[in-house]
């Protein structure tokens, strides 16, 4: 199978298979007229099968929640035909809006339009905590 | 006096809001008001407490309360939810910052975890978190503190055994996080399996390098304590009532179990209590718990004096 390589843009490369179709819905661009190419199940000499996604013509892009869906994908910015910025993606340290809170006695299940913070704790054990009621969670 | 300034203008949401050496001026301060407590009767001349309680209480409002009332401010407030706008379906962020326009400081109480977070982020003045759902308790922290420091004469190198629900008990999570960062700390918790406390407070503990252990038998472990903190188990923060009533009744200190205790163990409770300190303990000389309960007005008259930047008051005539 052929997929062109993109002349301005964003490759993320290195993702774990089936994590595509996630990270693609978390960037929330099925409105643009821009070609995206998700390709599943590509092989790859690390992870054995990965998937791959390109966007065009589309370089702002918030990769700081993208950590929390595959911490281990790369993401690669192009500019007419180019490399011009490559960034391993890292769990962030503060997610917004990406964990819900599972603690129903958490205030963010009752307080209307208050956002779901959760702090890194431990980079090792991929653990968070909300950043309201402290509950913990383990990505 | 220099630790008393910092204390200006912030929050107290969780023990660790403060520093060591903040948390000992407020208490020297404390001390200082028990015991000439009519220098202070007009420290807080002019100035307004509004008392948010969402949820029922009798010592923490009531003490919130009083502590400005003897300090000469005022108090507003409500305590319940059903008689505040709420119950209209306000929220927190639009209530808290309504009340600022009228009072100098916050005091909330919410059943919800966190919800003193939400306040402080929309509040003009300081807030006080005075018990969020069954995450943190940190006025009762500094009650309880006070206390052990009076009574032990010192807040480290102590074997601390934390008693009951320790899964929903605000007070214990907020005192286990305060203690924990004290050197020489060992924390022993007696629950029943169900009434665990949350992996965030095991933790608080391991973080702070403290040795803890677990049981399920108060009997075992009375003899090695030098503090023993009982706990209530609370029937508000279960949503099945046929677990309360199968676990409310886990743990009973009795007379009987005191004479295994050490002459020196002291026995502190946040109160209020139900059926977890039989009423022959309250004579014993170990038993602290209303003296737990005066402190906690002292403490606060100093938390107030604190919080509102109000100087120590020149000595009368």
């Amino acid at each position: 199978m052929e997929v062109n390589s993109i002349e301005n843009g964003i490759v993320i490369d290195h993702i774990k298979a089936g994590q595509g179709l996630k990270i693609l819905s978390h960037l929330g661009i099925d409105t643009r007229t821009d070609t995206v190419a998700l390709i599943m199940n590509a092989t790859s000499s690390k992870l054995g099968r990965k998937d791959i996604i390109k966007l065009e013509n589309l370089l702002d892009v918030d990769i700081t929640a993208l950590g929390l869906l595959d911490c281990g994908a790369t993401v690669s910015y192009i500019e007419k035909g180019k490399l011009v910025r490559k960034v391993k993606l890292a769990l962030p340290d503060r997610a917004v809006d990406v964990i819900r809170c599972k603690n129903p006695r958490c205030v963010t299940s009752a307080e209307p339009g208050l956002e779901h913070v959760f702090l890194l704790v431990d980079p090792q054990t991929q653990e968070y905590r909300c950043e309201y009621c402290d509950e913990i969670v383990k990505i | 006096m220099d630790e008393r300034k910092a204390l200006v203008g912030r929050n107290l949401l969780e023990p660790g809001d403060f520093s060591e050496s903040e948390m000992e001026a407020l208490f020297d301060l404390a001390d200082r008001i028990q015991q000439v407590p009519a220098r202070y009767a007009e420290a807080a001349k002019g100035k307004v407490l509004a008392a948010l309680f969402f949820e029922p209480s009798t010592r923490t409002r009531l003490s919130f309360e009083t502590a400005m009332l003897r300090l000469g401010g005022q108090t507003v407030g409500f305590s319940e939810a059903q008689s505040s706008s709420a119950a209209k379906g306000e929220s927190i962020a639009d209530t808290v910052r309504t009340v600022g326009c009228y009072a100098d400081i916050t005091v909330i109480r919410h059943p919800k975890e966190g919800s003193c977070r939400v306040a402080a982020t929309h509040s003009d003045v300081p807030v006080v978190n005075a018990g969020d759902g069954g995450h943190h308790h940190p006025t009762q922290t500094l009650t309880d503190l006070l206390t052990i420091r009076r009574e032990k004469g010192r807040t480290c190198h102590l074997r601390v055994g934390l008693c009951g629900d320790l899964k929903f008990g605000r007070t214990v999570h907020s005192l286990i996080k305060a203690l924990s960062v004290q050197e020489g700390i060992e924390f022993c918790l007696i629950s029943p399996e169900e009434l665990r406390v949350p992996s965030y407070v095991v933790r608080m503990i391991e973080v702070g390098g403290c040795k803890w252990s677990e049981t399920r038998s108060l009997g075992e472990a009375i003899s090695g304590l030098d503090v023993l903190y009982m706990t209530r188990v609370q029937k508000e923060r279960f949503f099945n009532e046929e677990d309360y009533i199968r676990l409310k009744d886990s743990y009973i200190l009795d007379e009987q179990k005191m004479q295994q205790a050490p002459e020196g163990m002291i026995v502190m409770h946040p109160l209020p209590r139900v059926n977890e300190i039989a009423a022959e303990v309250d004579a014993d000389p170990r038993a602290v718990y209303f003296k737990q309960a005066r402190n906690g007005m002292y403490v606060r008259m100093a938390l107030i004096m604190g919080l509102l930047g109000i100087e120590e008051p020149e000595t009368r005539g």
